[in-house]
């Protein structure tokens, strides 16, 4: 198992190296224009653009660059190009916000599922079976941008006009030390407008596993046992349905933290880290977006060998394949 | 005489389908004493399974139709309510499935899965019914229980899982186990191993038995009663001696005729039953054997009900051929249908 | 190694049409990292050497995962021999790329075990069994409807049925229009993988004399794989009996079923119950105790002495040779049943 960790260890900075040399490379293969001349103000002469080029190392050789780039992101000294401004400090501030968005999300849009899926795959080819499939099919195709703007506009602005009082607010964070209601009302909508595509995918893939597993030899088994229909559901069918939704939902999960979340966060202006990457790359910065796809990998790649782990204990046969044979 | 354990009477099932009615079971009817095992034999597909778990309360589905009547002891089982069915199943009767592979959960524990079953029935804890499995598996022949009982379905071979499944079947001492074809899936050593812990436990705790088979050896080797159905229908009962060394209908003919031996002389041909078994929707009316028996005449369009024809009351067949000519057609062709009766 | 070759020792028959020497089919662990040890391999088929003769049928038996399948793939290189060699007509198949036995191919042919998936449910009944003349170039056309139309009527289906598709047939008539298939292209070498094992007593009863009547009328020669040992006897001229990769004993299917030599033969045959109650009952059956070991951790010695109840301390050490007994009858065994042990050394 030791080995395991390890290997799984060194594979995983292989990965984020990989992401940051090929990150770094692609910015500065595209067309974004010399940050110097961008730095250098409104009629900069060629004097100024050369003094800021030597000042930020711009006429070093690429890997140069590079490993002083990957220098200042871990020593926290990296700085905007754009407004000059602590790079890792600014994704520090949104941390907390995209947690708290990434987190409340998951857990609605797993409960929701797990609902739907079940109610769903009881009355399999029902009418309601029939009606959460349309549903769910709506919720896959509508854009977050879409509808989270939809969501604000009406539930959050014009409702509020019409009832005189906020039902949901109009976008924007409320730090939870400051108000733990308002902060949770202020996240709400943020979390809905998140999870609706997640409900309608996952519980369509959960309903199909509850069915495939429904048949299986062991689930006859379970009821020949006289256990009672709640506890063949729960323990059986449940419980074997769950392994592959478990293992998207921590993928899911690492993408919304690393800032995957960029939309919903524009959308409601939580200044979380995705919407920090949002800016950064409507602006061409280089710093924030090196450092912003670095913090994402990093989750990803993270929840990536976490699953593996949840996975084996969630499935047994797995273990097996990590060579500590059980026996 | 002593009332039946189990009486089984004109148990039909049938299952709406896209292609129409399936006749499933159709006028099932057989009584089971305390002690005995019996054996159900037929080819695929003749509804043994289907009998088998609507005996359990376990055939489903919203499709699914019932008649007839089967009493445990006297109460009526079939169409009672699901609680009553529940607290029945694994404690009264229970089952053991054909593939060990599949019929135990993966990710749960094999001591666990005995656990929950005691549970589900009887209050105590998970300590006293831990104990209790390990001394299960124990009794079954799994070495090591204790350590065992820890471990996960796929680390145990297909028998260990098989014994697995007898030791959780016997944890509550139900009165009637019901195994479907609970060796088909394993290699002969092993099956020779399940088979002689059936018997001990028939033997040694009385256990009554309903076993499920397609293979007239194992037949041979533990039933005390043999019911051979056909297409839905039992087209004979007896006991094994009946069966095997008298066996009446033609069809009981052919099984036994083709089985190949391992032992006695080697046949030149293997007696063969040509064409196959009647589509069960809309079968065609009258003897069910019909279109494949070489005895059949005009009659056999007419259904034949399943009656004591000889001398012995409780050996029943449905066939109707004149009973003194049977053993004069079975011997043909060529003497290969079924076995001489013993001196 | 003293690997005897079970051969020529039967004058009534002719001369091999397949030899198998010291054949070997490892197949490696998964796991073994990039750097890491060697995890070692799953030894399927280790070190099994015999030859098949013209016309005969040679019965191959042994319990689950002792590498019956694995070998037979290994005969017709559907799966490549890790090594050894395995000659067809004298040709030695394991040095011939693909290219070059594809003509050979056409000679040796192979049934499955489970008609259910081993037809191409999308394909015609025609299409399915002209494949393999298409394949090989044999006949088109017209001519290419006739044979399938033959083959059809070879193995007693309707000509009805060119057209239809495979989930139309029942079992028995799945694996007829499997065994139509293999026949197509004529070859000499049929090799039939549990052809039966998956089919009721009675449509078994029907594809053994199907098989039977087949190999008289073609002159066909068969490798018939089963666990079934009853069938294997009916429709046998040889047995070969293996246990974890090896052939432990090989001979005339008769003398193999009544003097077995092998304890483990032996206990096979006493495992099977017999249709008869009485004569069951009569039998001394004392079952084997515990399971097959693992073929990628195969015990030292004789591979059977953990479960074999002769087993002394040389079975644990000593690998037995396969001895020939006379008669074609050859058995690996420190302690053959019925026959006078050898003397070691
Ligand atoms: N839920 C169902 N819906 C429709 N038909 C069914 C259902 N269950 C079983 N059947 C049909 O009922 C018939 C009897 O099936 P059953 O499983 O009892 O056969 P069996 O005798 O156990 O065969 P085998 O030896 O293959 O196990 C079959 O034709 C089967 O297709
Ligand atoms: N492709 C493969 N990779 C690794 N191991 C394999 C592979 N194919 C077979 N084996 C292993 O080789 C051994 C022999 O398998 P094989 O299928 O030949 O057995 P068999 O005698 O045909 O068994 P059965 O009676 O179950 O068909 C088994 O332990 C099996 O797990
Ligand atoms: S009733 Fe007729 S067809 Fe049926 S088994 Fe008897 S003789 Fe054959
Ligand atoms: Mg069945
Ligand atoms: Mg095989």
């Amino acid at each position: 198992m030791a080995l395991f960790a390890l290997k799984r260890l060194g594979s995983m900075i292989l990965v984020l190296f990989a992401v940051s040399v090929l990150t770094f490379l692609i910015f500065n293969v595209l067309p974004s224009g010399d940050p110097a001349v961008r730095m250098a103000g409104k009629q900069p002469t060629e004097t100024q653009i050369e003094a800021i080029r030597v000042e930020w190392g711009f006429d070093q050789p690429i890997y140069v660059q590079y490993e002083k780039t990957m220098q200042n992101m871990f020593s926290g000294d990296m700085i905007s190009y754009f407004n000059q401004l602590n790079v890792v400090e600014e994704i520090w501030k949104g941390v907390p916000r995209t947690f708290a968005l990434a987190i409340g999300a998951a857990i609605i849009w797993m409960a929701f599922a797990i609902a739907l899926g079940v109610w769903s795959a009881m009355r399999a080819g029902g009418v309601s079976d029939g009606m959460l499939n349309v549903f769910a099919l709506i919720g896959i195709s509508m854009p977050v941008f879409w509808l989270g703007a939809l969501m604000n506009q009406y539930l959050g602005f014009e409702l509020t006009q019409i009832l005189g009082f906020e039902l949901f607010p109009n976008g924007g964070y409320v730090e939870f030390s400051v108000s733990p209601f308002e902060w949770f009302h202020h996240l709400l909508l943020p979390w809905f407008a998140l999870s609706v595509l997640f409900i309608g995918f996952y519980s369509r893939v959960l309903r199909a596993n509850i069915l495939e597993t429904m048949d299986e030899d062991y689930v006859r088994t379970a009821r020949a046992k006289g256990l009672s229909e709640r506890r063949v559901m729960l323990s059986h069918v449940l419980r074997n349905s769950m392994i592959s939704v478990v293992t998207l939902w921590g993928l899911d999960f690492a993408v919304v933290v690393g800032g995957g979340a960029i939309l919903t966060e524009t959308v409601f202006n939580l200044q979380g880290v995705g919407q920090y990457a949002a800016d950064a790359i409507g602006q061409l910065d280089q710093p924030p977006i090196m450092a912003v796809t670095m913090f994402g990998a990093f989750f990803v790649v993270f929840f990536n060998a976490l699953i593996d782990i949840v996975y084996a204990a969630l499935d047994p046969r797995i273990r097996l394949q990590d060579g500590d044979t059980a026996l | 005489m002593s009332e039946p354990l189990l009486s089984v009477r004109d148990l039909e099932v049938s299952f709406r389908t896209e292609g129409g009615l399936l006749q499933a079971v159709d006028g099932v009817s057989f009584d089971l004493k305390r002690g005995e095992t019996l054996s159900i034999v037929g080819e695929s597909g003749c509804g043994k399974s289907v009998t088998a778990m609507t005996l359990m309360g376990l055939t489903g589905g919203p499709n699914a139709r019932f008649s007839g009547s089967v009493k445990l002891d006297g109460q009526e089982l079939l169409g009672a309510d699901d609680e009553v069915m529940r607290s029945i199943r694994g404690d009264r009767m229970s089952m053991v499935f054909q593939n060990p592979m599949t019929s135990l959960n993966p990710v749960h524990r094999i001591g666990n899965q005995i656990v929950e079953q005691i549970r589900a029935h009887r209050d105590v804890s998970k300590k006293e019914a831990m104990a209790r499995a390990v001394e299960l598996l124990d009794a079954v022949g799994v070495p090591d229980a204790a350590q065992r009982a820890r471990s996960y379905p796929h680390e145990f071979s297909g028998g260990m899982r098989q014994r697995a499944m007898i030791a959780m079947a016997l944890s509550l001492e139900p009165e009637i186990l019901i195994a479907d074809e609970p060796t088909t899936a394993l290699d002969v050593t092993i099956q020779a191993q399940i088979l002689e812990l059936l018997k001990q436990l028939n033997r040694d705790f009385g256990l009554t038995v309903i076993l499920i088979t397609h293979d007239l050896g194992v037949v041979a080797d533990i039933a005390d009663r043999v019911a051979v159905m056909y297409a839905g229908r039992l087209v004979e009962t007896g006991t094994l001696d009946e069966i095997f060394y008298d066996p009446r209908h033609p069809y009981s003919w052919g099984l036994l005729g083709s089985v190949p031996r391992i032992e006695g002389e080697r046949l030149a041909r293997l007696a063969q039953i040509d064409g196959q078994p009647p589509a069960l929707i809309d079968p065609p009316p009258g003897c069910r054997f019909r279109e494949r028996c070489p005895h059949a005449f005009g009659k056999c369009g007419e259904e034949p009900e399943l009656l004591s024809r000889g001398e012995t009351p409780g050996h029943l067949d449905r066939c109707w051929l004149d009973i003194s000519e049977r053993p004069a057609l079975r011997q043909l062709p060529s003497g290969l249908i079924g076995l001489a009766k013993p001196s | 190694m003293t690997d005897a070759l079970a051969k020529l020792d039967s004058p009534a028959l002719d001369e091999p049409l397949m030899e198998v020497q010291s054949l070997n089919k490892h197949f490696p662990l998964p796991g073994g990292s990039l750097f890491g040890k060697n995890k070692g391999a799953v030894r399927a088929v280790d070190g099994v050497s015999f030859a098949l003769r013209k016309g005969e049928t040679l019965g191959l038996v042994g319990e689950s995962g002792c590498g019956k399948s694995t070998l037979a793939r290994s005969l017709l290189q559907l799966l490549r021999p890790s090594s050894g060699s395995v000659k067809f007509r004298g040709v030695e198949l394991t040095e011939l790329s693909s290219k070059k036995l594809r003509p050979l191919r056409r000679d040796m042919q192979m049934i499955f075990q489970d008609p259910y998936t081993s037809l191409n449910p999308r394909k015609r009944v025609g299409h399915i069994i002209g494949e393999p003349l298409r394949i090989h170039g044999l006949a088109e056309g017209a001519e290419l409807e006739r044979r399938v139309r033959e083959k059809l009527d070879q193995v007693g289906l309707s000509g009805d049925y060119y057209g239809r598709y495979p989930h139309e047939f029942s079992g028995g008539q799945r694996q007829r229009i499997g065994i139509a298939r293999a026949l197509a292209p004529e070859p000499s070498l049929i090799v039939a993988d549990e052809p039966v094992s998956a089919l009721d007593v009675s449509i078994q009863g029907q594809i053994v004399n199907l098989m039977a009547d087949l190999q008289r009328d073609l002159d066909l020669t068969y490798l018939f794989v089963a666990h079934d040992l009853g069938v294997v006897r009916q429709v046998s001229d040889r047995i070969a009996v293996m246990y974890v990769g090896k052939i432990v004993e090989i001979g005339p299917a008769e003398s193999v079923y009544t003097n077995p030599i092998h304890p483990y033969t032996a206990s096979l045959l006493a495992a099977v119950p017999i249709p008869d109650p009485r004569a069951n009952e009569a039998r001394e059956r004392n079952p084997l105790e515990g399971d097959v070991p693992s073929p990628s951790d195969p015990p030292p010695g004789c591979r059977f002495h953990t479960r074999c109840p002769f087993a002394d301390e040389i079975c644990e050490q000593e690998e037995p040779p396969l001895v020939d007994y006379g008669n074609g009858h050859f058995a690996a065994c420190h302690h053959p049943l019925g026959r006078t042990p050898r003397g070691t050394g």
